[in-house]
């Protein structure tokens, strides 16, 4: 074994690259409580002080402080950035300063100059005739092979949100490989995947032989940036504070390429406690030290920023980054995986204070250490900054290594990725079926001239059959506008430092969304079990609703909608899954805008259920606001009932209550007598 | 045998341990000036359930209840003994726990038949939380419209039959505040093996609306809320009062 791994258990991880069986062979579960932890030290108090100065700073300038208009973003672009070199342990920036948006317009030359001209910046010239005439970009190829239906529908908001100009995120790459084996290893690695590739020269066989190229250039400039801090990552890891350092690295090398909408981390800390044992074994660190190790990764993290449109903070709810890092949950031999570093990440929220980046997520289990979990829910408590997610249900289908992207997207770290694909919008659907394919705002027809409804009041049997017919053409629209998208992303906007960072046959989930579940499922609710008359306009297009009578509402545990509800996200995966999708992804969708909602809502009509045009949607998967009136579990279980093999990519719920609601002061309430009098 | 049941309530946090189901059963002899359930004061009013369909909404979402269980709340449960007992029955053979919240005003040890229904009652119940509203005899009468003679008797019932029991006690400014009489409260109860804990809550103003709503006249309307600093030292006197006893007696 190689000197680097001294004292670590051996396995297949030696022989190849296989991240899982070093963890499996060598992590300590950690049952114990937060008692261990190190407080911040000076020098992480100094370091935060100037980046919430530089935060201070970059509110007052606007929301942008510099960005970077000449040069082009690559992973060796930029020199060297620091905060304050004698005081940082762990080093690197996107570019040459903290807090200096970089350009990059591989995603779309036009997004990159409205990111700039929005904030004040003007992109030099001729970086903009470069890419406007000499080096096609991900958007311009997009648009050279839509047909007019696609862009009519993207127009009209059926589907929505398409990242055919921005960067489409949601690849996590496996950093911690980077750590473990170093770059020249992960090259040699990637020189015998390309070795064997097929011998016969397909589309797919020469498309793979060169993305493996670009990765094994990938990684060498790599191991040229993490030089230019005075680096070696050639070779493995050999103490924590290396660790950190190489897996912060690889992440930094895909954001500085990558402006995707959601640039996750993965599942790091347990890989990362098998070394701060063996540091704190052999005395090599304190755990103080070990802390501010921590610290200040997550510091560096906070400071990820991309050089974004007003517009895309709009759809997006501001410029979230989603640094997400997935920690615990259970192993499948029943191990929970939670271990002191688990509790050195949710500590930064003390250190440095409460933050949405980078997005800590708990795989929550029934059989996580009971300390873990108080220790979750204090942490909560205090600052709010915490996501969960069902360990126990992803697990079945995922193992242990898998990661969150972006909130919910789960992927098996380096052996999966997501083809991200926004969603389509099948409350605007089920009123194009009402109204033949014609777009209830715009009044151009857009879907299909399908036979729209007649008469004055619906009827719920021919209402579903011409929505289906509808959702059928929204997919077949929806899928293939995807698989140019996707097609053209990996073209011009290859993510080479991050799928240098995978296996070479990784298994893609082609990622589709739904929203405005909640209004299809009361709207065919209302048409079913109350009486819904048309209003239409002086062209004969319906643009409004008449409900006279009780209709169940999704969101009360009521079957007879929840079915409904059920029933839509089955028939509209089942339209998905009929198409042929880009390099063989699987299908999965999603039911999960959380911010887009209002967006969304803004381009949709009046809607059957009463929604008036305009309205928000709910957002996610969550019942439609005030329309749950049967307490938070009622509303829950409507939402639990919701099949995951049919929306796979996740379902979220956005679940808001007051502390009081939520139970006891711990100062108010005694607890157990006894315990209590012995103070 | 039906019970007269006010609401259901899917996501209870506040009523005894863990997320609960809770019960909000209809009736009640008491007239707390400060209810904030007035609503269900009215003995004939309210919906009549079989205690096999209140199971089987809990079993639905059984999920969501795993290390909570039923309350029934009020009203007072205990004015409706039988329904209790059918429907805790049928708990206890799902392995639920059960809780009851009370203000013990339905108690009285000198009706046998009562005695024996309770007898079988608390073989099915897991904790009792009782609301002690005042502890001393006249004070309580103002507040509450009733004597809190068998409200007494009925902690030392239950430390008898070795129920778990919570001791719930609303401070309002000006009325339940006095140190000496929360001391007293706190030794009275000091002597019971089996209190759990002490529930101390802070009076609120919320309930004032409801009063409005019914055409009712909200006697504290110039109370207010309570302070919840100050609440803190008031929950001390208690647990002195409960020092003092236990010191006493050990």
């Amino acid at each position: 074994m190689r000197p680097e791994w001294k004292d670590f258990v051996g396995g297949k991880w030696d022989k190849e690259v296989n991240v899982r069986d070093f963890i499996q062979r060598n992590y300590h579960p950690y049952d114990g409580d937060e008692a261990f932890l190190a407080e911040a030290t000076q020098n992480t108090k100094d370091l935060w002080a100037q980046v919430l100065d530089l935060q201070k700073k970059e509110r007052e300038a606007g929301g942008v402080l510099d960005m970077d208009t000449k040069v082009v973003s690559t992973i060796t672009s930029h020199g060297p950035g620091y905060l304050d070199k004698s005081k940082e342990t762990i080093v690197g920036f996107q570019t040459d300063k903290p807090f200096k948006r970089s350009l990059q317009p591989y995603g779309g030359i036009r997004m990159a100059e409205k990111a700039c001209s929005d904030n004040g910046y003007e992109v030099d010239p001729e970086i903009s005739e470069f890419f406007s005439t000499h080096r096609k970009t991900h958007n311009a190829g997009c648009f050279d092979a839509y047909n007019a239906e696609m862009r009519a529908c993207r127009s009209s908001h059926i589907i929505t949100g398409l990242p055919d100009a921005y960067g489409r995120g949601r690849i996590i790459g496996d950093y911690r490989r980077v750590a473990l084996y170093g770059i020249d290893r992960l090259i040699e690695d990637k020189q015998a995947q390309k070795d064997s590739t097929g011998r016969v020269m397909t589309d797919d066989v020469i498309r793979l032989r060169e993305e493996i190229s670009e990765q094994m250039i990938a990684l060498k400039m790599m191991k040229e940036m993490a030089a230019s801090y005075g680096c070696d990552i050639s070779k493995p890891a050999s103490n924590v504070q290396e660790a950190i350092q190489a897996v912060y690295f690889g992440y930094l090398c895909a954001v500085k390429e990558q402006n995707g909408a959601a640039m996750s981390l993965g599942r790091t800390s347990t890989f990362l406690d098998v070394y701060a044992e063996r540091d704190l074994a052999n005395g090599t660190f304190t755990e103080q030290q070990i802390q501010e190790f921590v610290d200040h990764f997550i510091m560096k993290l906070r400071c990820i920023k991309f050089a974004r449109t007003p517009e895309y903070n709009q759809i997006f709810a501001g410029d979230p980054v989603w640094v997400t890092e997935s920690l615990g949950g259970v192993g499948v031999d029943g191990r929970p995986m939670v271990t002191k570093m688990s509790f050195r990440y949710l500590h930064t929220l003390t250190n440095l204070g409460p933050s949405p980046e980078p997005n800590l997520t708990v795989l929550w289990s029934t059989r996580l250490p009971e300390n873990w979990k108080k220790y979750c829910a204090k942490m909560s408590i205090q600052t709010s900054s915490i996501q969960y997610e069902n360990d126990d249900l992803m697990r079945v289908t995922h193992g242990d290594d898998y990661g969150i992207a972006c909130c919910v997207s789960s992927m098996v770290i380096g052996k999966e990725m997501q083809f991200f694909g926004a969603r389509a919008n099948v409350a605007k659907c089920l009123l194009y079926a009402l109204n033949g394919g014609v777009d209830e705002v715009t009044k151009k027809q857009v879907g299909p001239k399908y036979r729209p409804v007649s008469g004055d009041v619906l009827d719920y049997d021919d209402v579903m059959s011409k929505f289906i017919d509808m959702l059928e053409w929204q997919a077949d629209v929806y899928v293939n506008t995807l698989n140019i998208i996707h097609y053209m992303h990996d073209k011009y906007c290859y993510e080479r430092a991050e799928m240098a960072l995978h296996d070479r046959d990784v298994k893609r989930y082609f990622a589709t969304g739904v929203a405005g579940l909640s209004i299809v499922a009361d709207s065919l609710s209302a048409i079913k079990y109350a009486k819904v008359e048309v209003v239409r306009d002086e062209d004969g297009i319906i643009v409004d609703f008449k409900t006279t009578g009780e209709f169940p509402k999704y969101g009360n545990d009521d079957d007879r909608v929840d079915e409904i509800a059920q029933e839509v996200v089955h028939k509209f995966m089942t339209a998905i899954r009929r198409h042929h999708t880009y390099r063989n992804g699987v299908p999965t969708t999603s039911i999960l805008t959380i911010t887009s909602n209002v967006t969304y809502g803004k381009a949709t009509g009046n809607t059957p259920d009463g929604r008036k045009k305009g309205q928000p949607f709910a957002p996610g998967a969550n019942p439609m606001h005030g329309r749950d009136t049967h307490g938070a579990v009622a509303s829950l279980s409507s939402v639990s009932k919701l099949p995951f093999n049919d929306a796979q990519d996740g379902i979220s719920n956005t679940f808001t209550i007051i502390p009081g609601a939520l139970g006891k002061e711990d100062q108010v309430f005694a607890g157990d007598i006894e315990l209590d009098l012995n103070k | 045998m039906q019970g007269r049941i006010h609401s259901l309530e899917s996501f209870g946090t506040v009523d005894g341990p863990g997320v609960r189901f809770v019960v909000f059963v209809q009736g009640c002899p008491m007239r707390c000036a400060y209810c904030h359930n007035p609503d269900t004061w009215e003995m004939n009013a309210g919906t009549l359930m079989e205690p096999s369909e209140i199971i089987e909404q809990y079993e639905r979402n059984a999920g969501f209840y795993k290390g909570g269980g039923i309350t029934v709340t009020g009203g007072e449960p205990l004015m409706q003994p039988d329904f209790l007992i059918e429907l805790f029955t049928l708990a206890k053979q799902k392995n639920i726990h059960t809780c009851i919240d009370s203000s013990g005003i339905a108690f009285n040890p000198d009706n046998a038949p009562l005695l024996e229904k309770l007898d079988h009652l608390m073989t099915l119940t897991d904790l009792v939380m009782l609301d002690i509203k005042h502890i001393d005899p006249e004070k309580h009468k103002e507040l509450t419209a009733q004597p809190n003679t068998n409200i007494l008797k009925f902690a030392a019932y239950l430390n008898e039959k070795h129920v778990d029991m919570w001791i719930r006690h609303v401070v309002i400014p000006g009325i339940t505040d006095d140190d000496t009489y929360l001391f007293e409260l706190g030794y009275f109860i000091g002597q019971f093996t089996n209190l759990r804990a002490l529930d101390v809550l802070p009076y609120h103003t919320m309930g004032a609306a409801k009063y409005e709503k019914l055409g009712m006249e909200y006697k504290l309307k110039d109370v207010p809320a309570m302070d919840k600093d100050k609440l803190l030292d008031k929950k001390q006197v208690i647990l002195d009062g409960i020092k003092k006893r236990r010191t006493q007696s050990s």
